[in-house]
This record gives C-alpha cells, structure tokens and sequence, in this order.
C-alpha cells in the first residue's frame, strides 16, 4: 500500500467517523422515543410501542408551552424581519466613515452571548418599564440578535441588487415608495422569506437567552429542557422525532423549490437562447 | 410631441474630478441629437443630468424652456433607456411597457391595451405575456424603448442602447430607431461612442472629449470640416501629415510636411508659420497611373493589402505620422494590379485636404 | 444618510432610520449599558433606590475576585471553553478541507447537506441526545457494562469532560461551515503547484491551506468559543453541580440569590471576556468586522 493510498483510507475511516459522530446520537434519541422502556434509552430493547407518543399528546403543560412558542416565534418574526429591512436599507445606503462603526454595533447581537442578551433585556425592561419576564419580553430580547441575523441576510441579496431598476421606476414617474414596494421590495422577497423562516426557527429552539426573560412562563425548549433535568421519560424523545421529522421535511421542501426554481430558470434561459 | 433641451454652462464635478466641463448647446424640439464620444468623456453623466438624476454643480437645464433644477426624475417629461436596460425581470413583457401607465394610475384594461399597441410598434406583438428572461438581446431593446414611449415623453434619452447587439441587429436597430424617432416625433438625444451610429441616425452630432463638447453639427459638417485635430481623427479614418504653414492663398493653404509640400483648404484661416496638420480622409486617395497628376502627390512602398470586400485596403510605409492608408474601391482588377508595382504613386486633391491646428488626436 | 434620502424617498428613508434607530437604542444600546450601570451599584430595596446609599460601586467585582469559587469557575469556563475551541477545529479541520478541495459533485453535495440537516435540529436536542448516551442508564455505560469493562455504570454527567463532550457536540457545525467557505475558495491548482515542487502534505497545509483559511479559522474559533463561554443549555442538561459553568453561576444570582446587581456584573465580565476574545483572535488573524459577520 502506498502512503497516499493509506492516507486516502485513514481520510475515508475518519469521514465515517465524524459522520457516525453527527448521526449516530441523533438516531439513538429517535430510536428510544419507540422503545417500551421507562428511562429513554435504546438499549437493551424492550419492543416497540406508541405510547410515549401518547403520553407527549396528553400532556396540557407541553401543549401550552408548543403554543408560547409559536406565539413568541410570529411575535419575533413580526418584529424582527422590518428590522432587519430597515437595517440592512440603511448600512446599504451609508457611505460615511462611521459606518464600520455603525455596522460593528448591528451586528454586535450576533457576537453576544445570548444569556447576556436576555439579562440586559431583563433589566433594561424591569427598571425603567416596569415590565416583567413574560412572553413579551422573550419577544423582544430574542429580536435583539435575530434581527441582525435577518439585516445580514437581506442586506446580502440588496447588495446584488442592480439599482438602475430603481433608477428606471422613477425615470418613469413613479414615485419613491411606489417604486419601494413595486420593484425592491419583490426583489428582496426571497430574502424576506428565507429571514421569516429563519426568525422563528431561531426563536423556537432559543433557550439560553429565553431563559431569563420568560418569567414564569415556558416554551416548548424550556420544557424539554427541564424534563431532562427533571423527571425525564421517553416523551422528551417522542417530540424529538416529531422536531426532527419536521426539520427533514422542511429541508426536503426547500430543496424541492430550489431545484424547480433552477429548472425554471434554465428553461428560461433556454427559451431566450 | 417633442420638446427642447438646452444646456446652459452647464458643469459636474465629482469632488475635484470634472466629468463635464462648461457645457452649452441647445437641442432642437423633435431632433434626433447624438453625442459620440471616447468612453468615459462624460456621455453618460450628461443624460443622467437632462434626465434628473443628478443636479449640474453649476449651470441650467431646460427642457422646453422650462428651469429643471429641484425637478426630481419622476417629474421630468423625459424618459431614459439605460446603458444595461434596466427592463424589471420579475415583470412579463407587457407590465414592463405598462409600468409607467401603472405609477401613473391608469386602469389594468387600459394599461394592457396601450401596451400591446407598443408591441406592435415595435414589431413584437403577441409577446405580452412573456418573461423578459425569455426575450432575444435585440427584443429586450426594443421593449425597453417601448417601455420609455409608453409614457409619452417629450425627451427620449438613449444611452448606447445598442451597443450590446450585434453587428446585423445593430444596423437593424438604427432605422428602426430612426423611423420610430420620425413616427413619434419626440425629441432623441442619443449616446454612442460608434461613429457609425452617429452619422447615419442623427440631425446633428455633439463630439465630447474630456467632459468639453469640441464640435457640434451635422453629419457631414462634421466629417469633412472638423474643427480640429481630435475630432477628425475620433469620427472616422484619416491620415495626418504634420508640418508647417508656407504660404496662404485665399481660402487655400500650403503646408511643409515631411514627405513634401500639400495643397489644402485652410479651415481655420491659420496665418503662415503656424505648426498644422494635413489630413486626408483614405477613401479620397487614389494610386495614380504612369503619368498621371493630382494636387498633392506622394510615392511609397505598398505595406499590405487588406482585402475588405467593397473596399481594399492598402498600407503604405513611413508617409504620414503612422502609417498611410487608402480606401480604394474594389473593381475585381485592384488587388492584383496593385501588389505587382513595388512603388505606388497617391494623389489626392486640394479639396480632399483638410489643413488643422496642431492637437490633441483620438489615437492619443 | 443623505443617499437614502435621495434613493428612497424621504417616507421610507424615515421609517427605515427611525425602525433602526429603536432596535439599536432601545434593544442594543440602552440595555447593555444599563446592565453595566447597574453592576456598579448595590443590590437595595426598592425603597432605598435613588437614596443615598445608591452610589456607584466596585463592590460587585470585588465579590467576583474574592469568592473564590465563583473566581474558579470564572477561569474554568474560559480554559474550558477554549479547549472546547481547539477540539473542535482540530475535528473539523479534516472534514472541511475533505467537503472543500478534495470531495467533488454529487458526493460533496450530498455530505454538505449531511452536515446541514443537524444544524437545524434543537440545541437543546443535540445535547439531550448526549444527555442519553452518557447518563448512567445510557447506552454508553450500557455498552461498557455488557463488554464486562466496567462492573458499575460510570457517572459521566455531572463531569466536566461530559460538559465539552457536549460542547463540541452542540457547536461543531459553527466551526466547520466558516472552515469550508474560507477553503472552498482556495485554487485547487495551488495546492496542486505545491505538490508539484515536493511539498509534504504537512507543508501544503501550513503553508498554503491555513493561511488561505485563516479568516475561516478565525470567525469558528470567535464562534464556537462565545457559543461554549455563554451557553447555559449544555452545561444545565449535562452539568451537575461540581461542574458548574460561569453562566450557571450568574443564573443563580438572578433567580436563586435574587441579587440582579451582582449578576450584571458577573454577565458583563463574560462579555468583556468574550469581546477580549474576539479583539485577540481578530489581530491575530488579520480579519475583520466585516469576515465574521457574514
Ligand atoms: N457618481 C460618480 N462619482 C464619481 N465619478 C463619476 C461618477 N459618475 C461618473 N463619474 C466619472 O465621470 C467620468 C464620465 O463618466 P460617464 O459615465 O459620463 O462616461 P461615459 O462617457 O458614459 O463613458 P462610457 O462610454 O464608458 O459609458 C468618468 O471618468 C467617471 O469615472
Ligand atoms: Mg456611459
């Protein structure tokens, strides 16, 4: 064997390694969630059965935490997405020196921890409004650094944005905000869905900001997350194979839409050729 | 219908750097008006400034008389087709010739009706409903100047709208221009770096260097009596003999040159003395037979034959400032005769021979 | 500014201005530097607040620096949050180079989206998942017990090697996909040249790979290190309570010491902590603002 042959060996032997790292855990956690077993495990195997399933769709806390979450994520993407637009429209137009500045402090969210982003909130809001951990403020500290995540996305797609559009939309008497939402706005769409999605994915699995700004109320990570620290049972399982279910699925649709909005572009282009 | 432009002193600075220099001209109502210029010499920031993109730092713009400045774009009663045509890709054909019928509130059944009139216009009817991904380079061009007349403008500005086609659809494209400019009788200021173009679309032709206007005129005013160096040489070929002034005869001068004294018309009236050039534009050079005499007169070694159809072309060597060129008409014999002779003899005429102030060239 | 005005139009250009504005006052700015104020004053009353005994006051670090336990942790979490670093760019280092230079086409394709898919599953799952593996019902203790290796389960949780097991677990795709969009970019045909003049493969990658890749290294080393210094999910779900993380710590002062005062004043050490660790990693590489926020 020559030594690049076993290097390219040693190479393939640590891919399936690292993979195996990445999947393996995962299939265990889904695995167990199937396993007639009371702590969730996947071994030894003690037959098949639904009843953990059963057990998750009963259970009124972990409903009503599912629905917070979904609440707070709308609520973030509400708020999060025209921040984000508006943002990433005022760095795309700034020229000055201080935008590296100006720049450095939108993105500064994303370089936080986020457990210090939710104290900031938490005392900001407490001491000179008076409001408490609650839904809102889980709103409003998670849109702190979602926002900026959002404003890097768009401000991506704007800055492929050939401005002369913009520039022939006036040209032909239409007025600046006519030509906003006529013209950039359509532009930015794909942008603007990609930041929704993105904004209430982040919302819904965010805990370590959450943490300290949901009062007494919970989420839906906040609940899985105290159901291992307390009381664990396979249910905690049965949502992971619901979550994870989801998540393929979504990854699968999406990458359907891509392929078909290639193809229609090559036929398009076909066409034109 | 078209109205007026007029630039008065006009100029633009970007921070020190002048794009247009103390520009005045005045175009003509329904005139098709071309400015041809090197890249970079301004064009493009003249039409931005008729158009409103930008305001001159000093002088006036008006159109049909009328004071443009604090007049934004969507104001103005022009209408511009950009350098890359700017047609929006998430719009179909006929929204995209509608869309300033749309800002301007007009109802969607009226909109459309108006478009597919365009569309026959411009020889594109029944392509209403297609993407603009969909269209052919020569059809997005024509969309785009379909897109422009929709709202009626009074002042069409057109920045090298051809410029991407090729040669076929170019010349295509220029009578059809012309013959759309003569239906609508609206205003065309047109901008082109290819002579070609200018010539044979315009009434009259602005030639720009450097952010200055040099020379205004006609077609032909411009090609057989430019003002100056810089001019001759950027609109079409010519071949230059610096030299000295000798004498002044009239309305004619004589010019020592390196390969002898010429006979020339003395455009500018310049006194004896005066370092000048001659130039002769190729297609007025002709090889003259045995014992036969021109006005001007010049022997040379033949340097190459380049065969061009209609036309040969034939280098001499060392005669002029580069090397000397001729257009001569190709009657099937030309070639042949010509690469026998080791030595030709070119003459051309007084007439033929423009005599210019020393200059700034378009070859640099 | 004026550029927005004069491309937007003045109502847009407001409403984008003012929007911004409010996010960075009242969600960026004004919060942080509250917290900072308020780790400078004493934990009083709400009678006694703006009374004279509220003044500004180091108290609350010197509580940091004197306690030492709290001291401990504080320097435990950020040795054991770079070495959380290092493990995991010492992991993905192969896997992104592989993805990036030497996979191609389909096989590339498919292994990115292999790397994807768990991206988007739960923080909080992704350590769960390890949570069920090392616990002491978990199939690890399982696996070593029904070997014969061991004759009783072995209590990984409640450890720090559990605690970084998950880490690197939880953040390892923020380190490989920068390594990958910083080597994707390098020319195959370099390291082909290298190769050429007789290059080891130890010397292509020091010299050509790494310093091609450096703004990669660094945006996933400044990522997964604030991740690990500022999570409190992992250490919470695999933790126990003689391997507490420095979040934890601040966590307790807020809802267990109900001290919010001295919290904000352990939670700005961490972010002057991580923001040391951004400046250092950014001068050293040579990137900046710009490379990592992307
Ligand atoms: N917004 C601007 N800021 C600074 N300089 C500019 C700006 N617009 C144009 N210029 C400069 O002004 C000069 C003239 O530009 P302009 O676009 O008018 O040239 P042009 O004649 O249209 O050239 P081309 O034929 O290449 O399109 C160029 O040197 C250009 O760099
Ligand atoms: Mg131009």
């Amino acid at each position: 064997m020559t030594s690049s042959s076993l290097l390219r060996s040693f190479i393939y032997l640590y891919l399936v390694l690292f993979f195996a790292y990445l999947f393996l855990p995962l299939v265990f956690m889904m695995a167990a969630a199937f396993n007639d077993s009371r702590f969730p495990t996947m071994l030894p195997w003690q037959g098949f059965t639904l009843r953990w399933f059963q057990e998750l769709f009963a259970d009124q806390l972990m409903g009503r935490a599912v629905w917070n979450s979904i609440l707070i994520g709308l609520g973030v993407v509400a708020l999060s997405v025209p921040i984000g637009l508006a943002g990433a429209l005022v760095l795309y137009n700034l020229q000055s020196r201080a935008r590296t500045l100006i720049y450095g402090i939108m993105v500064s969210p994303i370089l936080t921890p986020g457990v210090i982003i939710g104290i900031s909130t938490l005392i900001f809001w407490r001491q000179y409004f008076g409001v408490g951990g609650g839904l809102m403020l889980a709103v409003v500290a998670q849109t702190t650094f979602i926002a900026a995540f959002a404003m890097l996305l768009i401000l991506a797609r704007l800055q492929r944005f050939d401005r002369t559009l913009e520039e022939a939309a006036l040209d032909l008497g239409a007025s600046h905000t006519w030509t906003f939402w006529r013209i950039t706005v359509p532009f930015l769409r794909p942008a603007l869905l990609a930041a929704a999605l993105m904004a209430f994915l982040q919302s819904f699995e965010n805990y370590n900001t959450t943490l300290f700004v949901i009062g007494t109320e919970t989420t839906m990570t906040l609940n899985i997350a105290s159901r291992v620290r307390l009381g664990l049972t396979p249910a905690v399982n049965a949502i992971a194979v619901i979550l994870i279910a989801l998540t393929i699925l979504g990854a699968i649709i999406y990458e359907l839409m891509r392929r078909a909005e290639v193809r229609r572009r090559a036929l398009a282009a076909e066409a034109a050729a | 219908m078209g109205q007026s432009v007029e630039l008065d002193n006009v100029t633009m600075r970007f921070g020190d750097f002048v794009a247009v220099r103390n520009v005045s001209l005045k175009i003509g109502a329904g005139e098709f008006f071309s400015f041809l210029g090197p890249s970079g010499c301004g064009k493009t920031t003249i039409l931005r400034l008729i158009s409103g993109f930008m305001e001159p730092t000093e002088g006036a713009v008006r159109i049909g008389s009328k004071d443009m400045r604090g007049i934004g774009p969507n104001r103005r009663p022009t209408a511009l087709i950009f350098q890359n045509l700017a047609l929006f890709p998430l719009m179909k054909v006929w929204e995209n010739i509608a869309f300033g019928l749309e800002a301007r509130g007009v109802g969607k059944a009226q909109r459309r009706r108006r478009a597919e009139e365009l569309l026959d216009l411009i020889a594109l009817p029944g392509y209403a409903d297609k993407a603009v991904s969909e269209l052919s380079g020569g059809q997005r061009q024509r969309v785009a100047i379909a897109r422009a007349l929709a709202v009626e403008p009074a002042v069409l500005l057109l920045d090298e709208p051809l410029s991407a086609l090729d040669l076929k659809l170019r010349q295509h494209m220029r009578s059809e221009l012309r013959a759309i400019q003569r239906k609508t009788g609206v205003t065309f200021i047109y901008i082109t770096h290819d002579q070609g173009e200018a010539l044979t679309m315009s009434d009259r032709i602005g030639v720009m260097s450097q952010g200055e206007v040099l020379q205004i005129g006609q077609p032909a005013d411009i090609y057989d009596a430019p003002q100056n160096a810089f001019v001759a040489t950027f609109v079409g070929e010519s071949n230059l003999f610096p030299g000295t002034i000798s004498r002044i005869e009239g309305k004619e001068a004589l010019i020592e040159t390196a390969v002898g004294p010429m006979r020339g018309r003395n455009l500018h009236a310049l006194p004896v003395g005066t370092p000048a050039i001659a130039l002769v534009r190729p297609e007025r050079m002709r090889v003259l037979d045995a014992g036969e005499a021109a006005d001007n007169m010049l022997e040379s070694a033949p340097q190459r034959f380049d065969f061009e159809g209609a036309f040969i072309n034939v280098l001499l060597d060392g005669a002029g400032e580069r090397e000397t060129i001729l257009h001569l008409t190709n009657d099937g014999r030309t070639q042949a005769r010509l690469q026998a002779a080791t030595l030709l003899r070119v003459g051309f005429d007084t007439d033929a021979t423009m005599i210019l102030p020393q200059g700034q060239t378009a070859h640099g | 500014m004026a550029e927005l005005f004069r491309r937007t139009g003045p109502l847009i250009a407001w409403m984008a201005l003012l929007t911004t504005l409010l996010w960075v006052a009242f969600m960026i700015v004004l919060p942080q530097v509250m917290m900072v104020d308020f780790s400078f004053r004493p934990s009083l009353p709400p009678s006694k607040i703006g009374g004279p005994e509220d003044v500004y006051t180091l108290k609350n670090y010197a509580t940091l620096w004197a306690n030492t336990i709290h001291r401990g942790i504080f320097f435990k979490t950020i040795w054991s949050s770079m070495l959380v670093t290092v493990l995991a760019l010492a992991v993905c280092y192969p896997i992104a180079y592989h993805l990036a230079q030497v996979a191609r086409g389909q096989a590339a394709a498919l292994l990115i989206v292999a790397l994807i898919v768990p991206f988007w599953v739960n923080e909080i799952l992704r350590t769960f998942a390890w949570f069920l593996i090392l616990s002491r019902n978990g199939i690890f203790n399982s696996a070593l017990v029904g070997l014969g290796l061991i004759d009783r389960p072995i209590q990984f949780i409640d450890g720090n090697i559990g605690v970084m097991i998950g880490m690197v677990y939880a953040y390892i795709l923020f380190m490989v996909f920068p390594l990958y969009n910083a080597m994707e970019s390098l020319d195959r045909h370099q390291i082909e040249a290298a190769r050429d003049l007789g290059a080891s493969t130890w010397r292509i990658h020091w010299r050509v790979v790494i310093p091609h890749a450096k703004p990669g290294i660094a945006v996933g080393c400044i990522m997964t290190f604030m991740l690990s210094a500022g999570t409190i999910a992992v250490p919470r779900l695999l933790g126990g309570p003689r391997s507490r993380w420095f979040t934890e710590v601040i966590y307790s002062w807020f809802f267990d010491g109900g001290d919010w005062n001295q919290g904000a004043a352990y939670a700005f050490a961490l972010l002057i902590l991580c923001i040391v660790f951004i400046l250092v990693m950014m001068r050293l590489f040579r990137v900046s603002l710009q490379d990592i926020a992307k």
